[in-house]
């Protein structure tokens, strides 16, 4: 049985999924409820600093949108920062972190950007003996109104100034929470990095509007005619932060930094696409406020066979394993040729590789065969797009079959080159790099 | 449980009051709008879809469907309504698993295809519980139309005439229009008077007058509405009843399975409708599945389908005999009548003489098998009577006992035109009725401009 224990910069688990920082990590009932689940561990909710709690709306915190059969598929939310007295939440998690020894305890932060502000609390949460802290850069929505969260995690120099102050004045290690709403991703990462952070975590919420109400003319959710935007999250926002982890993963400047990953996590499979994209672990928030806590079991289980099934035996064997094969455009291979295969037998003839390809690309999809409905490739028009398998509604259905070297591809009458080539060297690129003669 | 399920012979309130009432309720509920934006999201929108190659009336399935999942229903229904202004008792009647469902993708794919009927009556229900309207007449052209029939082939056409600005008037043997719509389909299958509401929405165009109890051969000739009118359009359907052809037809008990199904539709209270303790239904069409299936929900103890050629032969489609078999009709094959067997005057069974194919030929073997009856309905089809047709002025020529029409419903008589049931090459489905007069309003429309 593969072992899938982890140790995150030091902090110990005995699964690698997390709850992330947020609604289900607020106070000690629901945390408890979720170690007796199964969790690994949590981000406890983000703690502000001492003083009048922060308030929250009144009215409706999420929006969301659904497919046809009102799957949840991207959740937005405008709640602030813990609601709850800061000492309240020190005195639970301190108990929680004692009652539960080998669960991962850590403490997301958010204060002003002083000095004074962040050696305060750092202090009180060390108090505690949790495991580490993370630095809420994040909140799109409201507390970056008041400087705080995407405010700081939005100015690299920030970033760098409160992280160094954090290492300075705890113990603890330090994750540093990233913003997606920015423009380059690497940036705040390096900016982390370079103030010591332990590791980064990302992705938080993606600044959005949900929906808007017709009758209304008002975004959603709606507070007494009044909507503003909210951190986006969920299933749909998985490919945008799989982006970026690969981006910090493979960035010469932050290679081997900790990630924790963040977005859209919902089963086993999204939490191993994660790690081998670099992620150390996997925090997770929508799926559990959309299924409960219970899903963990799937998730525990389901990647333990996938490794049992691919021999992998722990965690490090499958940590950051797909990084290498990211790359930019410019390398990939130009003489890898693909064509769509359909299987006929698979095939229901409903037509839409047809018509997408007909109306939309190459028209390599036959209609019609000797008078017959019969949806076919032509080689010598297919230039392997994929699009033809994504709408396909038939998984392997239709096939991208790689053309072997030495075959002719009869869309550009060539044989196909047994060579790796990329644009550096194609002669159509200006700047193409000449070989030494 | 009520006395009178076991009374002998034919007789009323066999069930108790609230059984009645549980047996005619709904075939199909219809869809909530939950339901209706799960089912919808189920379609692929297929290109140039089978579903809608299969409807006879071409309606474009994938875009109504895709209207509804979108949260438009409205224009969902003028998808529909625009192949088919009788699309809301398409939507109950057909027989969607030998036509669009039959074909859809999902069917191929899975076993399971999209319920194509159901969200087709979530889209038209919609719009006529709205009372939404999508067609104006055009301007008044001065021209009038005679349709013979108020059935779904005449009211298809009406609709269509008076879109183009034509007036038209509608002549109608029954006092109600609706044609078999109204008489000859199973309570179940559209309750609440739906057929009623539906001619009212249909007719609400305006500028069609309907004539009920105008027979032709007896009110009107067909010579005399041509040239009372710019064009005829016969929506006559079929009065005649096919004959057993077995000794004893006349004994009291034997009855037509229409007039049967007729008589139910009408009835407001079902407990004072009489039915045989055992019944027996010959024929293998839907008309025999409707009479044999109400029997039962009328409190039949046994109710008999005898069809002279095997399951396959059937006209009643597998959901048909399905359903009749799950409301406890038995279904028996390869049997032909031979006698009615009566005492007292009354029927008291009949003889069957099995059935084989010799050198391809339907035969009876000679051995024969007696199944207790109290009451018999014929359901071996229905025929077209031309006498009160061609009883004055030139003859309609016919093909198969039936009128004959060219592709665009046009009779061998100048300004005739014809469709539904009374044709010639039809399969005798609602549906294809609606698309035989929609298209010969469309030829009327052409000939008179």
């Amino acid at each position: 049985m593969a072992d899938i224990r982890s140790n995150f910069v030091g902090i110990k688990s005995p699964n690698p999924f997390w709850l992330a920082s947020a609604p289900p990590t607020d106070k000690a009932y629901n945390v408890v409820r979720a170690f007796k689940a199964g969790w690994g561990g949590v981000v406890w909710k983000t703690l502000g600093e001492e003083g009048p709690p922060v308030v929250n709306v009144n009215g409706p915190r999420y929006g969301a949108i659904w497919g046809a059969d009102r799957r949840l598929l991207g959740l937005n939310n405008i709640e602030l920062i813990t609601d709850r007295d800061l000492e309240t939440n020190l005195r639970e998690i301190k108990q929680v972190k004692r009652d539960w020894p080998d669960r991962a305890m850590v403490v997301s932060i958010m204060v002003p950007c002083t000095e004074d502000a962040w050696k305060a609390i750092l202090l009180r949460v060390e108090e505690t003996g949790a495991d580490g802290i993370e630095l809420n850069f994040g909140c799109p929505h409201g507390m970056s109104e008041r400087g705080m969260g995407a405010a700081v995690g939005q100015v690299p120099e920030y970033i760098e100034m409160v992280v160094r102050w954090c290492k300075q004045y705890t113990r603890m290690p330090v994750i540093t929470k990233l913003t997606p709403n920015i423009t380059d991703v690497r940036k705040p990462a390096r900016a982390a990095h370079a103030g010591g952070t332990d590791a980064v975590s990302l992705i938080n919420t993606i600044n959005s509007i949900t929906s808007v109400d017709l009758d209304d003319f008002a975004p959603q959710p709606t507070i007494d005619g009044k909507g503003t935007h909210g951190g986006y999250c969920g299933p749909a926002v998985k490919p945008i932060a799989l982006n970026m982890v690969a981006e910090i993963a493979r960035d010469p400047e932050t290679h081997g930094l900790p990630i924790s990953a963040i977005g859209g996590i919902t089963t086993w499979r999204d939490a191993a696409e994660f790690m081998a994209l670099g992620a150390g672990n996997a925090q997770v928030c929508t799926a559990v406020m959309t299924y409960g806590f219970k899903i963990v079991e799937e998730m525990i289980d389901g990647l333990k066979n996938w490794m049992d099934e691919k021999g992998h035996r722990d965690l490090d064997a499958i940590i950051g394993r797909a990084v290498p094969n990211v790359t930019d455009w410019q390398y990939l291979n130009l003489n890898y040729v693909t064509k769509a295969r359909i299987d006929q037998d698979l095939c229901i003839k409903c037509g839409r590789c047809h018509i997408a390809c007909e109306d939309t690309s190459h028209q390599a999809i036959t209609s019609m065969v000797d008078g017959k409905r019969h949806f076919e490739v032509i080689d010598a028009e297919c230039v392997g797009c994929n699009l033809c398998v994504n709408v396909c509604p038939v998984e392997g259905c239709i096939d991208m079959v790689p053309l072997a070297a030495g075959a002719m591809d009869r869309r550009t009458d060539r044989t196909v080159s047994p060579d790796y080539a990329n644009w550096t060297t194609h002669p159509n690129n200006p700047a193409a790099k000449v070989a030494a003669e | 449980m009520a006395d009178g399920l076991y009374k002998e012979g034919i007789a009323a309130e066999r069930l108790a009051p609230e059984q009645y009432s549980a047996n005619f309720s709904d075939l199909h509920p219809p869809l909530d709008r939950h339901e209706a934006l799960v089912e919808s999201d189920r379609c692929y929108f297929c290109y140039d879809a089978p579903c809608m190659q299969a409807c006879p009336t071409s309606i474009d399935i994938p875009m109504f469907i895709r209207q509804i999942s979108t949260g438009n229903p409205l224009g969902s229904a003028k998808t529909i309504f625009d192949q088919n202004i009788l699309g809301g008792m398409c939507a109950r009647v057909c027989p969607t698993e030998t036509l669009c469902e039959e074909v859809c993708v999902r069917e191929v794919a899975e076993g399971k295809p999209v319920q194509i009927g159901r969200l087709q009556r979530y889209a038209t229900d919609t719009a006529m519980e709205r009372g939404a309207q999508f067609y104006e007449r055009a301007p008044d052209t001065g021209r009038h139309v005679a349709v013979v029939g108020a059935g779904p082939a005449g009211l298809a056409c009406a609709h269509r005439l008076a879109m183009h600005g034509h007036k038209v008037t509608i002549y109608e043997a029954r006092p109600k229009a609706g044609g078999l719509n109204e008489y000859g389909i199973a309570a179940y299958k559209a309750p609440e008077g739906f057929a009623q509401d539906e001619v009212d929405y249909v007719l609400s165009i305006g500028n069609i007058e309907v004539q009920n109890d105008q027979i032709l051969g007896r009110d009107f000739s067909l010579s005399d509405l041509a040239d009372r009118h710019d064009a005829v359009f016969l929506g006559a359907g079929l009065s005649g009843v096919n004959a057993l052809q077995a000794e004893g037809e006349d004994i009291e008990g034997v009855q037509n399975a229409v007039d049967f199904i007729a008589m139910i539709r009408q009835a407001s209270d079902m407990s004072k409708l009489s039915v045989g303790r055992r019944v027996v239904v010959i024929g293998g069409g839907m008309t025999a599945v409707d009479a044999a299936v109400q029997s039962k929900l009328l409190g039949a103890e046994q109710v008999t389908i005898c069809y002279r050629r095997g399951k396959d032969a059937m006209n009643a489609s597998e959901f048909e005999q399905d359903l009749a078999a799950s409301k406890g009709v038995t279904i028996r094959h390869w049997l032909k009548p031979a006698r009615i067997l009566s005492g007292n005057g009354k029927v008291s069974g009949i003889e069957m003489e099995y059935t084989t194919m010799r050198d391809g030929r339907l035969a009876g073997t000679g051995e024969t098998v007696r199944i207790d009856a109290d009451q018999i309905f014929k359901a071996i089809g229905q025929t077209f009577d031309p006498i009160p047709l061609n009883g004055s002025g030139a003859a309609v020529v016919m093909e198969g006992g039936r009128i004959k029409v060219d592709a665009d419903g046009r009779t061998s008589l100048a300004n005739v035109w014809a469709g539904g049931d009374c044709i010639f090459g039809g399969d005798d489905l609602t549906v294809s009725a609606v698309a035989q007069g929609r298209d010969a309003a469309e030829s009327i429309h052409r000939a008179l401009a």
